[in-house]
């Protein structure tokens, strides 16, 4: 029998080819392993090959999204791939999402697809439900965990064994799968019943996914009478930062009183890290568009814009910390009586 | 965030790159932008970058005076 073949997908800053300004590089593909790749190969080379080590720039995978999944197609059909591992991404959003486009690709084929992430990384939520997905620490630090907990899910994987979330630590994937039990589901619905009302443990067999839809606003009737307001999460804050915005995991978020200026212009900066700030200080109008919005204003189409431009940093920053930061935002523009937010993200 | 300000009740459009991320955590209007160091920007339209970056940011003025559909993109 021969050997099963394994791919391994990295990022460039993984890939060892650089930092945020290759994020644009298109993939390519080395015949070796490079970084988490020769590691992993080491580890279940008694299982299977590695073809090799796929490296793609984040913002190239997600901004020319085709393209890269065609590079994927072209190395699927050269090469008989039995298993493919894509990260792990830890809070990495960005490569959390490639990550998460790479298992979607091949999970549609039938071939199973590993990967690692932080339990907030955005690309998770698509990522588990085609992947065997470990949770990560949130930085690359733990990659010294990772690894070893991937290689064991790969070997299992590669020999066919069967898998649990609960016993081989991967995320639940919100499949359900038929099971043997000798009591029949009114026999186990009244020991539940039971056990709760006996305030025992007991475990549901099926948890229910937590959903949190808010209801879209009802749109704004005359655009020329309307206030909207700016917000952005791409970490633009005044020369000097006078408040000192994180430049991650932001812990506040910032306003500014832009009523008597006519665009941010180079009063304006950005703080965030994770993204080549070069054309945000070129003109930081190109993150948040105020420029644009008081345009509209002096034309006529939109009655004003808000005084206040409101900011903070969207990279590694906790989902709590996001709705807490939403919520103080939103009740200040909804007291002043704003019709409308542009929020811009990087 | 986007989210919870629209819980007041007030219309918001999320101007972002990865859609994807915008769509899953349940924004009801968003408008792609070009790419993610650069949303409302093309360094390399030159001459045109204005024309582009004032038309997008229309777009996403227009998605608030729009009734929200099943789809939340505003192409």
């Amino acid at each position: 029998m021969s050997k099963k073949k394994v791919l391994y997908y990295v990022n460039q800053f993984f890939g060892q080819i650089g930092g945020e300004d290759q994020a644009g590089i298109p993939p390519e593909f080395h015949e070796k392993g490079i970084g988490a790749a020769a590691a992993f190969a080491g580890g279940v080379k008694e299982n299977a090959d590695l073809v090799g080590t796929v490296i793609c720039g984040d913002n190239y995978f997600n901004e020319n999204n085709e393209e890269a999944l065609a590079f994927l197609e072209d190395l699927n059909s050269k090469h008989d791939i039995d298993l493919v591992v894509a990260g792990p991404a830890f809070n990495a959003g960005r490569y959390g999402v490639a990550c998460a486009g790479v298992a979607e690709f091949f999970n549609e084929k039938g071939i199973p697809v590993l990967s690692g992430m932080y339990i907030e990384n955005p690309g998770l939520d698509v990522a588990r439900k085609n992947a065997y997905v470990i949770e990560t620490s949130d930085s690359a630090a733990g990659m010294r965990e990772a690894l070893p907990q991937l290689i064991k899910l790969g070997n299992k994987v590669l020999i066919g064994e069967e898998l649990s979330p609960e016993e081989d630590g991967y995320l639940s994937q919100g499949r359900r799968l038929t099971e043997i039990t000798d009591k029949i589901g009114a026999e186990r619905a009244v020991d539940m019943l039971m056990k709760r009302l006996k305030d025992e443990e007991f475990e549901t067999e099926l948890p229910m996914p937590e959903f949190d839809q808010v209801e879209a606003a009802a749109q704004i009737q005359d655009l020329s009478k309307a206030t909207i307001a700016l917000v952005t999460t791409g970490g633009l804050v005044p020369q000097g930062n006078p408040d000192h915005l994180q430049s991650a995991s932001a812990q506040k978020w910032v306003k500014y009183d832009v009523s008597e200026t006519d665009a941010l212009g180079q009063d304006y900066y950005t703080v965030h890290g994770g993204y080549d700030p070069v054309y945000a200080n070129e003109n930081p109008d190109r993150i948040a568009p105020l420029d644009m919005l008081k345009k509209m204003e002096k034309e006529g189409k939109i009655g004003k814009v808000y005084d206040f431009f409101y900011s903070t940093t969207g990279t590694g920053t906790a989902v709590d910390s996001s709705e807490q930061f939403g919520r103080e935002i939103g009740a200040e523009l909804a007291e002043v009586g704003v019709d409308g937010v542009i929020l811009t993200s990087t | 965030m986007v989210k919870e300000i629209e819980r007041y009740g007030i219309p918001i459009v999320h101007m972002a790159t990865i859609t994807t991320i915008s769509e899953s955590v349940g924004a009801n209007r968003i408008v792609p932008t070009v790419a993610i160091p650069y949303p409302v920007g093309d360094p390399d339209l030159d001459g045109k970058e204005e024309e582009m970056r004032k038309e997008l940011t229309e777009r996403a003025v227009d998605s608030l005076h729009k009734e929200v559909t099943d789809s939340p993109l505003y192409n």
